[in-house]
């Protein structure tokens, strides 16, 4: 009976890897030969679409981390710690990519990989965050205690999101002002305001992809860590 | 609410008393600072208009980099000894042991302030009598203990303690850093209080977030 309802949980599965995948192989074509090539910036703007939509992944992320941790804390169920943890790596991942691209972006267009710009301080600071985030668990006594010091880090830590989205309105910056969402300054051409909506929905579904995977990964790992306690 | 208030005058007190016969906390962290500051020199340079010119940074991360060797001793001896099961057994709130740690820390750090800031007058040759300027130190250290009671509860349960309090608590507490040191620089500069207003509305937003949020997180680290 278990394995029959696996096996069918894994024929869902399989159906949502292809059509995700199949998504985002055409992202990759709108991005890259669809879209119109950027007038001032040029052919190296179209990094554009993968960097705004990780910056969101990452904001989404983190957002859930908060949720998780909270429930964590008034629960203390082992789910909700599982969804504060998958998260967080999954958003540490997307942040490493949302700093890396800045970089590959800053140095055609600023000249310098990396200044010392609130928006990339703040980032960097974020991205330190949620590494302590998931430090604090394996130096923790016990894993329930990781759990509750991690959860801590998650609601504390996530007072930095706001600080790294607004920080281009709060201080003078070079990086450029948001052109969607709240307080977004518009003036951006239909077709790449478009492709922006639809990159973001797809990075989206590889975040929910990524997050259910380590959810469920995570489920086997606290089974075995049972198991091991049963039969040391 | 006398009650707590007792209680937390009673911490402090005890901290205070230990703090006087052992000298620990506050003389790591004076020639903790003082060391700091000497390699600051190193890194860049002695010309006397520069040194205006990085007094706050230098003078603010010194002081963080030493609070937080402070912070690791705030909770080692309850910890060591075991007296942290005392103290919770004790029919007090949490939230008065949190204030009363918090309060201990503040005091400690005022008083290490107190004795580096003017050395740091010599060195710099800034004048740090400037009323808004010592109002941000206060507004700093407040923000500084109140979080760093948080993390320092939380780090001395950890394996390798010392290297998970400024990991958790750096990257924290950097938004309180930054408007100290933004303030202080407009300050030191001859500025008003309209120029550092934009940095102390910062470390006050964080210091009352600090002071609502930490004592409800620090009641789940203490329920064991």
């Amino acid at each position: 009976m278990a394995s029959m309802r696996n096996k069918n949980l894994g024929a869902g599965r399989k159906l949502f890897i292809a059509l995700g995948g199949s998504a985002m192989v055409l992202n990759m074509y709108l991005i890259f030969i669809w879209v119109p090539t950027e007038k001032n910036l040029g052919i190296v703007q179209r990094i554009f679409y993968l960097h705004v939509p990780t910056a969101w992944v990452a904001f989404l992320a983190f957002f859930l981390v908060l949720i998780g941790s909270t429930g964590y804390l008034i629960k203390k169920s082992k789910s909700w710690d599982r969804l504060a943890l998958a998260s967080a790596e999954v958003g540490v991942l997307f942040t490493t990519v949302l700093i890396v691209t800045g970089v590959m972006w800053a140095k055609p267009v600023w000249g310098v990989w990396w200044n010392w710009d609130p928006r990339l301080t703040t980032s960097l600071i974020l991205w330190l965050i949620y590494l302590a985030y998931l430090m604090v668990r394996s130096y923790a006594p016990s894993p329930e205690q990781g759990a509750k010091y991690a959860a801590i880090l998650g609601i504390v830590g996530f007072v930095d999101v706001p600080i790294v989205y607004f920080s281009i309105k709060w201080w003078r910056t070079l990086h450029p002002q948001a052109v969607i969402g709240p307080g977004s300054t518009g003036g951006l051409d239909s077709s790449m305001q478009l492709l922006l909506l639809v990159s973001t929905a797809i990075f989206t579904i590889l975040f929910v992809h990524l997050l259910t995977t380590r959810m469920a990964l995570r489920k086997i790992e606290e089974r075995l860590e049972e198991a091991n306690h049963i039969v040391p | 609410m006398k009650r707590s208030l007792i209680a937390i005058k009673t911490m402090v007190w005890k901290d205070l008393l230990l703090e006087l016969k052992s000298k620990d906390v506050i003389i790591s962290i004076v020639s903790f600072a003082l060391l700091a500051l000497v390699i600051f020199n190193f890194a860049f340079g002695s010309s006397s208009q520069l040194a205006s010119l990085i007094a706050p940074g230098a003078i603010w991360v010194s002081i963080t980099f030493a609070g937080v060797i402070g912070l690791n001793r705030l909770f080692v001896i309850e910890h060591d000894q075991g007296s942290i099961v005392g103290l919770l057994l004790t029919p007090v709130s949490r939230d008065s042991i949190y204030f009363g740690k918090m309060l201990s820390m503040f005091v400690f750090l005022t008083i290490s302030e107190i004795i580096l800031l003017p050395i740091y007058a010599i060195l710099f040759n800034t004048s740090i009598t400037h009323p808004i300027f010592l109002l941000i130190v206060v507004l700093g250290t407040i923000g500084f203990a109140s979080l760093g009671t948080l993390f320092s509860a939380m780090a001395v349960n950890t394996r390798s303690r010392e290297i998970m309090l400024p990991v958790m608590f750096l990257p924290i507490v950097m938004p309180i850093l930054i408007g100290s040191v933004v303030a202080s620089a407009n300050i030191l500069d001859g500025g008003g209080w309209s120029d550092a207003a934009r940095g102390i509305h910062i470390i006050i937003v964080f210091d009352v977030l600090s002071l609502v949020v930490s004592p409800l997180l620090f009641e789940q680290i203490m329920q064991e």
